[in-house]
């Protein structure tokens, strides 16, 4: 028998506003850790995938769109750009490392992207079986793709026209898997990647095949496209220039991956304030609930805590034990709170669409410490009152009455 | 062990209500008597320690007993005296043995668990220790109340009214059982009342 003993039998015994009160908290703080720890992962994700990317050339047009579909492989692509004039940047003194890109095929929704040996490099990138793709129509593929489409090495495919779906399929070159990627967390895992030629093939055959043009059988490379440059500067110093030279005197557009990922987030941002407002109202209804419940029992308590008093507790020891009830309310109500947030999370996870950007319940953040502070603060301010009822119960009068 | 010397009390807004002088010594049994509203339930008040009075003193074992700290009063009363009330309140979301047990834990004295279950089998109610307040006969309740009273073996048991909500047969057994387990736990007895089945228990009155 202790105060922790009287005061859960208390709440016990009154079930339904300890119920009420404990989902209360939990919701308020249940969608504050959501909050908290999706914005979190997404923050996470953007950074990961952009890391060591400093500049993204690509056709003229929203420059978030640029980054969006050639840093985080979410939305289409702006356009293309002539090969030519990326050679041309690509060998520009400013730059340390440039990145060729060729978007334009799908497999089962995961993106076929055509590239060099610079792209494994600017990512780090491993096999963790076979080897990196050499000749056309190899591809090496990320460990998502390799572990939900069952493809193994030595398998053969096709792929589809268009970023997602497979409506179009081009059956005329099958790609060959000859090597599966290590898992690195990020955009990578996601991809198939093959070289730069493989994706000309498979859009010249088409191009033969409907047109029947006399095209040059030994085209240059001077005269294709590709979708983007990833550039890596030799010294920060270029930040400044290279962009405005590129946006003025190219006619291809230079997007900032920082500076996008930052305009993304703020207007995301919005919807986490509002979202993080209503969570708060929710969390101070919790408070007023609990404040207004234990108000009004202390209208029959004051019997209990009479008794209390003439059995020897002092005022203190029972105003503790109100202020106890409160806090452990709001105590249980903020860890169900955090439990079903990162359930609810886990579960987003799962039925989530893009694979590129799934968010889990499964880590934590440490502002979530600050949610638990912040429910025993509001256990505490509602209880407050309450128990301050304590030391105005006279108790000989309170006992003498009938109940 | 008790004194109560000159003491009288004034109510906010009431007449003044003295009290004879008054000397209980160990283990005495006392009647208080006195018609409705002439100040029993008051002078019980003032010996628990609840109620200041307007003037006078108590001594209790030569301590005046309104000369502690709020909090030594308190910690007085839960070790030294038991109180037991018209209507026997419990605190109704624990259970029988719990509501023992809170006497001991409230007044910070370890739990004797066998001793209780002994307390409630000699006021013959050992069958219901786990058993909630809200399951009991008024007749059961006043039982437990008393075995309540008598867990922390004080010096001094008081009784206001005990009997009034009990029918004849339970009224006899209550005032047996009080003065029994008084004598038997070494303790001093107040029964305040005006209940005429009382009076043949008890030599010593106290006429208010
Ligand atoms: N809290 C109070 N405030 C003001 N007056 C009070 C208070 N309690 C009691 N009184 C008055 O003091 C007088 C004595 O009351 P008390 O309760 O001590 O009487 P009692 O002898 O116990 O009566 P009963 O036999 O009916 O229980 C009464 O006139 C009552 O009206
Ligand atoms: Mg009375």
């Amino acid at each position: 028998m202790n105060i922790f003993k009287i005061s859960s039998k208390n709440l016990v015994r009154n079930k339904l506003t300890t119920i009420l009160n404990i989902i209360l908290v939990a919701f308020g703080v249940g969608i504050l850790s959501i909050l908290f720890l999706a914005s979190n992962q997404i923050g996470n994700k953007l950074e990961k995938n952009a890391k060591d990317i400093d500049l993204v050339v690509g056709a003229k047009g929203s420059p978030l769109q640029l980054i969006l579909s050639s840093i985080y492989q979410i939305d289409y692509p702006t356009g293309n750009i002539p090969a030519k004039d990326a050679y041309k940047l690509a060998h520009h003194p400013m730059v340390k490392r440039a990145v060729p890109l060729a978007l334009g095929d799908n497999y089962n929704g995961y993106r076929i992207v055509g590239t060099d040996t610079s792209f494994s490099h600017l990512y780090g990138l491993s096999v963790l079986k076979g080897n990196f793709w050499q000749k056309d129509l190899e591809v090496t593929i990320g460990s998502t793709v390799a572990s939900t489409s069952k493809l193994k090495i030595g398998d053969y495919f096709f792929g589809a026209h268009g970023l997602t779906g497979n409506g179009d399929i081009h059956k005329q070159h099958a790609y060959v898997v000859k090597g599966i990627l290590k898992p690195e967390g990020n955009i990578t895992d996601n991809l198939i990647l093959t070289n730069i030629g493989s994706v000309y093939k498979m859009h010249e055959e088409k191009h033969k095949e409907t047109h029947h043009a006399a095209a040059a059988e030994a085209k240059e490379i001077n005269d294709k496209q590709i979708t983007a440059l990833l550039i890596q500067y030799k010294s920060p110093m270029s930040v400044i220039l290279f962009p405005r030279m590129v946006n003025q005197s190219t006619n291809m557009q230079a997007a900032s991956p920082a500076m996008e990922s930052a305009r993304l987030f703020s207007l995301i941002g919005i919807g986490i304030d509002t979202l993080q407002w209503f969570a708060v109202f929710i969390m101070a209804i919790a408070a007023l609930s609990i404040f207004i419940s234990l108000y009004n029992a202390m209208k029959e308590r004051k019997y209990d805590l009479a008794i209390m008093r003439c059995l020897g507790a002092s005022k203190s020891k029972l105003f503790f034990l109100v202020m106890f009830e409160g806090i452990l309310v709001t105590l249980i109500g903020t860890c169900l709170g955090l439990l079903i947030g990162h359930a609810a999370l886990e579960v987003i996870g799962v039925y989530q669409e893009s694979s590129q950007a799934k968010l889990t319940g499964l880590t934590a953040v440490p502002q979530e410490i600050y949610l638990i502070w912040i429910g025993l603060f509001i256990g505490s301010l509602a209880s407050l009152i309450p128990a301050m009822q304590i030391y105005k119960v006279d108790i000989a009068a309170t006992l003498t009455k009938d109940r | 062990m008790i004194n109560i010397r000159s003491l009288s009390h004034v109510y906010e807004k009431g007449r003044k209500i003295k009290f004879p002088d008054w000397q209980i010594e160990d283990m005495d049994q006392w009647l208080l008597l006195g018609a409705s509203g002439c100040g029993k339930s008051t002078l019980l008040n003032i010996i628990s320690g609840l109620l200041k009075p307007t003037q006078g003193e108590i001594l209790i074992n030569d301590t005046d007993l309104y000369t502690l700290s709020a909090r030594s009063t308190d910690r007085f009363r839960g070790r030294h005296i038991g109180i037991i009330f018209q209507r026997p309140h419990l605190i109704r979301s624990l259970n029988v043995l719990d509501n023992l047990e809170l006497a001991a834990v409230m007044a910070g004295v370890p739990i004797d668990h066998e001793r209780n279950l002994l307390l409630l089998k000699d006021l013959g109610i050992g069958n219901l220790a786990k058993r909630y307040p809200d399951e009991l006969s008024q007749g059961q309740l006043q039982r437990v109340s008393v075995a309540r009273a008598l867990v922390n073996k004080p010096d001094l048991l008081i009784a206001d009214e005990p009997t009034s909500s009990l029918d004849d047969e339970n009224a006899a057994q209550v005032i047996e059982m009080l003065t029994t387990q008084a004598k038997d736990n070494g303790a001093a007895l107040i029964i305040a009342t005006h209940d005429q089945r009382v009076r043949e228990h008890i030599a010593k009155t106290y006429l208010l």
